[in-house]
């Protein structure tokens, strides 16, 4: 039998299911790998091994007196933007370097409810602010691939934690790509659900209108008992969704015979990578075989997308991270004179310089005067970007393309250069300013290096998704490929 | 001569048990920060969730004002840095508040009347307070009131004068009371008032500068506030001076605005749409709902009255501008069946001892059923109106039930005419002089001049002889 850390979350499933193998035995190899691997990849914040390892004892009682959950024991990690009650909930801020959580996110309680096990808490650009994890307080992420390169962001650590096999599940945060973006650069499979579809209470707010909680895993049916158990109506979060919740994992198995999948001119026109379109190639004559038809479609607006994204994020984050004024939590300047110094000097010493900039251009772009032209213009081309979406999806049941202009890159590269770092997410922006659900899935490695397809769908189409993620899957082997080095 | 422009922005705290946008408690008083859960501290992470309750609130006064609903109606932040402002933002409305174009009517002193417009009135989040007096050194901020509902109510710049203003407060204060949406205690803060200010000529049609005189909190001093900045406006533009857009606070011990920003300093507030809000959209269904729920409203209780009880016009407005007043007034014209009788003793000893103790009818030591039993004894001819104040005080000062009282003081009225004409004879026989000048005086003057010896036979009977008998068996005997 290959080792416990290799299975992923269904088969680990399986294993507590048959009693092959206890929830304390599952969660002390991966609390082992992580205190092995976690120097040299820096995915996880906090290791919470005493916690876990009561919540396994706990599990594996309540599996052998029969009042478990189908998912009891089993183990996930979550991103530090989630609140955990009673542990330091970040957000990869200095200024939240000293906040634990009074409480638990929805999602981190549904977890609980279910019976798993935290391991502990996962890097993050901070804020949720950037597509490479050089932007965490805590120090980069490493991409287990090739530690030289990075892990994409904002959930660097969650793509690398599943990569590495440091957690077989890990909840990440998507709002222009923050979820799909670092799932391609790993070779791990991540869903970012439909706005409204999980809860956001206790998930530290970024761009309030864009943000949506997901998870990055191995494959598309570990997301699919995942999403399970995080998705569903939340009173304490207005804008989440009375959608009904669907079992994701019933309709994997379901067959792509007459689905249509409509792909974007605009995603494979002259800019795009040759050894990407060649991928890209490969996963499209797969799905054909597997009985989709392809049609190519036009989002006419997709091109706006980033800028509008710049305009829209920046200007909720700006007020979304008032609340962190040295007042009431979080860091405190010294000695402060009076209130204007203590936001100043409290502000200007605890964030870092990404999140900064955002909070600047977040402020231009509402300003009197500036309003109609930045932040109403944007919600303007927010609203044809839906349209666009829509008309093609009127036809299609999934839209397809590549998740990222290329393979993960160098640490440092892009550092100096904020808007070819925007450029990351030029794939995935659209879909969190359509309020889409999209998945990143693995692809054929481009040069050693890991490489994803990303396949949206219609609003709460998640088992759209999924099914058609699980069918590549059954015939593919990409996501099979492990890291070599760790 | 100059005429004042006058606009108000009125801030009434909804009595909702919880807050708008978290399920805290809204009362008022308790230990700081006890009432603040982790969204009222804006705690990373948490979300608000609006309180439906607000919204009922709300639509009734835009319905009590005959205004437009808002279907759609939407949440803005409002930006800005400040220790009582958790969030660094308050949830406001901007664009499309909840409460459209309505109207409200006031009385003016001349006895005409007056319609103000409203423009608008919309839902926001209290903040908390700043506590500056109990660290030394250091400022506390208590969250308690952070997120209490707050209705803003802003009228058009159509009042004239302070009186106006003071008027047009009373009729919302009047409106909030009735429909029960707030407790309208302005010297709890539960009701505040901003006032714009500005003079120009009179009957120029241009708008002359403004200032905006911050949270006033009593008719008072939304007089005297007003009256002041007004006289200083006067006085600036008299010297050849230039009013300066600002916003000022009135210092009621001094009586005097003072400057407190300047339009330059002024916070530009980034209003934009609450992401973490849906647009709320009230259907007809929770309209009519509401509009089913409505009281009877001050003006159509007023008609009621005057055609019900009999009395004035003016009578049924001082009675209905106080809802629980109006109720009160109500059980004892009903109870004694006497509504002029009842309209009097309210409006004339319990509001006058109201006024003056600053106390609530809600708590008044007298109550209805006891005014209703007093005014009862009247119309017996038990007491007369000299005998009924003694028993209306000694009712004040909690001394028993009315009949118990005239027994114990013995006060029931004399009407006995056999012991009145005792009374007369003695009178007459101790005050010859008197009786001599009586009867040599004209008749035009006896009638003023028999009051002396009906005041000696009121005396003499300690108060409880029938005054029309005194006088009849008086003017008899006199004149005889």
């Amino acid at each position: 039998m290959s080792q416990i850390t290799d299975l992923s979350f269904s088969e680990l499933k399986q294993s507590l299911n048959d009693r092959t193998l206890s929830s304390v035995e599952i969660t002390s190899a991966f609390l082992d790998r992580i205190e092995s691997l976690n120097p040299t990849l820096n995915a996880f914040i906090t290791i919470t091994r005493d916690e876990a390892m009561q919540s396994a004892k706990d599990a594996d009682a309540a599996i052998s007196q029969g009042s478990a959950t189908p998912y009891t024991g089993l183990p996930i990690a979550h991103k530090d933007l989630f609140c955990t009650d009673g542990t330091l909930t970040s957000c990869g801020s200095k200024i939240l370097s000293n906040f634990v959580a009074p409480y638990d996110a929805h999602v981190v309680s549904q977890c609980k409810t279910a019976g798993l096990v935290s391991l502990g808490k996962l890097n993050m650009d901070e804020f949720a602010m950037g597509s490479s994890n050089e932007n965490s307080y805590y120090g980069p992420v490493k991409n287990p691939w090739d530690t030289t390169r990075v892990p994409g962001g904002s959930s660097g650590g969650s793509a690398a934690a599943v990569a590495a096999r440091l957690t077989p599940l890990a909840t990440a945060t998507d709002t222009g790509g923050s979820i799909r973006q670092p799932a391609a650069f790993t070779g791990t499979s991540g869903l970012k659900p439909t706005y409204g579809r999980v809860s956001r209470f206790g998930m530290i707010a970024y761009a309030s209108s864009l943000d949506q909680g997901g998870l990055i895993a191995h494959t598309a049916q570990d997301i699919a008992h995942g999403l399970r158990m995080i998705a569903g109506h939340d009173s304490r979060d207005s804008t989440s969704a009375r959608e009904p919740v669907p079992d994701y994992t019933q309709t994997l198995d379901e067959s792509l015979q007459g689905k249509v999948i409509g792909i974007p001119k605009q995603f494979f026109d002259d800019r795009l990578d040759s050894a990407m379109r060649q991928a890209m190639d490969e996963v499209l004559e797969v799905l054909r075989s597997l009985g989709a038809t392809t049609t190519e479609v036009s989002l006419d607006h997709v091109a706006e997308a980033i800028p509008a994204y710049y305009v829209i994020a920046p200007a909720e984050a700006s007020s979304n991270l008032s609340r962190f004024d040295g007042v009431r939590f979080g860091y405190r300047a010294d000695s402060p004179t009076d209130p204007m110094d203590l936001y100043e000097r409290s502000r200007g010493e605890g964030f870092g310089s990404e999140v900064k900039r955002r909070i600047l251009i977040g402020t231009y772009a509402l300003s009197e005067g500036y309003y109609d032209a930045y932040y109403k213009k944007a919600q303007q081309i927010r609203r044809l970007i839906r349209d666009d979406f829509n008309r093609a999806l009127g036809h299609c049941d999934l839209l397809f393309g590549p998740t990222t202009p290329s393979t993960a890159f160098v640490l440092g590269e892009k550092t100096a250069d904020p808007v070819a770092m925007y450029l990351e997410d030029i794939y995935t922006v659209a879909t969190n300013m359509a309020g889409l659900p999209g998945g990143s899935f693995q692809a054929p490695l481009i040069n050693g290096l890991p490489t994803g397809y990303q396949l949206t769908g219609r609003a709460f189409g998640e088992s759209m998704i999924l099914n058609a993620a699980h069918q590549v899957q059954m015939v593919t082997d990409w996501h099979l490929q492990r890291p070599e080095g760790v | 001569m100059y005429e004042a422009v006058i606009g108000l922005e009125v801030h009434v705290q909804l009595s909702t048990d919880s807050k708008i946008f978290s399920g805290s408690s809204t009362n008022f008083g308790a230990e700081p920060n006890t009432q603040a859960s982790l969204i009222d501290l804006g705690m990373p992470g948490v979300l608000p969730v609006p309180n439906a309750k607000a919204f009922e609130m709300a639509v009734k006064f835009g319905l009590a004002i005959d205004a437009e609903i808002g279907q759609e109606s939407i949440f803005d932040r409002k930006n800005y840095f400040y220790p009582d402002l958790p969030k660094g933002y308050q949830i406001s409305q901007f664009d499309k508040p909840i409460v459209g174009p309505g109207r409200v009517t006031i009385s003016l002193e001349d006895g005409t009347t007056k319609t103000i417009n409203v423009t608008r009135a919309h839902l926001e989040e209290d903040a908390g307070k700043s506590v500056h007096d109990a660290f030394d050194g250091m400022t506390g901020v208590d969250l308690n009131r952070a997120g209490t509902p707050l209705l803003e109510i802003v009228s058009e710049p159509e009042l004239r004068s302070a009186k106006e203003a003071v008027a047009y407060l009373k009729v919302i204060h009047s409106i909030i009371r009735y429909l029960d949406i707030s407790d309208g205690n302005m010297a709890e803060g539960s009701m505040r008032c901003d006032c714009n200010v500005s003079i120009r000529p009179k009957g120029s049609d241009t708008l002359g500068t403004r200032t905006e005189i911050k949270n006033v909190n009593s008719f008072r001093f939304v007089e005297k506030a007003i009256n002041t900045e007004i006289n200083r406006q006067i006085e600036i533009l008299e010297d050849a001076g230039r009013v300066i857009q600002e916003t000022r606070l009135y210092d009621p011990d001094k009586d005097e605005t003072r400057s407190m920003r300047s339009k330059e300093e002024a916070n530009d507030y980034r209003y934009f749409p609450d992401p973490d809000l849906l647009p709320v959209v009230l259907d007809e269904a929770f309209i009519s709902t509401c509009r089913d729920a409505l009281p009877e409203l001050p003006e159509a209780r007023k008609t009621r009255y005057v055609s019900e009880y009999g009395i004035t016009d003016y009578d049924a407005g001082v009675l209905v501008a106080d809802r629980d007043v109006a109720d009160y007034f109500a059980e004892v014209a009903d109870t004694s069946g006497e509504g002029k009788l009842a309209a009097n003793w309210v409006m004339g000893s319990v509001l006058a001892d109201l006024n003056q103790t600053g106390g609530s009818i809600t708590d008044f030591a007298v109550t209805a059923k006891q005014l209703s039993d007093l005014i009862a004894r009247i119309k017996d001819n038990t007491l007369n109106s000299k005998t009924a104040k003694t028993v209306f005080d000694a009712l004040l000062a909690s001394e028993g039930e009315v009949d118990a009282i005239i027994e114990s003081k013995g006060l029931v009225q004399m009407t006995d005419t056999g012991a009145i004409e005792a009374i007369v004879d003695e009178v007459i026989a101790e005050n010859p002089d008197q009786v001599a000048n009586y009867r040599a005086a004209p008749d035009e003057k006896q009638g003023k001049m028999l009051g002396f010896f009906v005041g000696q036979v009121m005396k003499k009977s300690q108060g409880k002889a029938n005054p029309q008998a005194v006088n009849q068996i008086l003017s008899a005997k006199l004149s005889g």
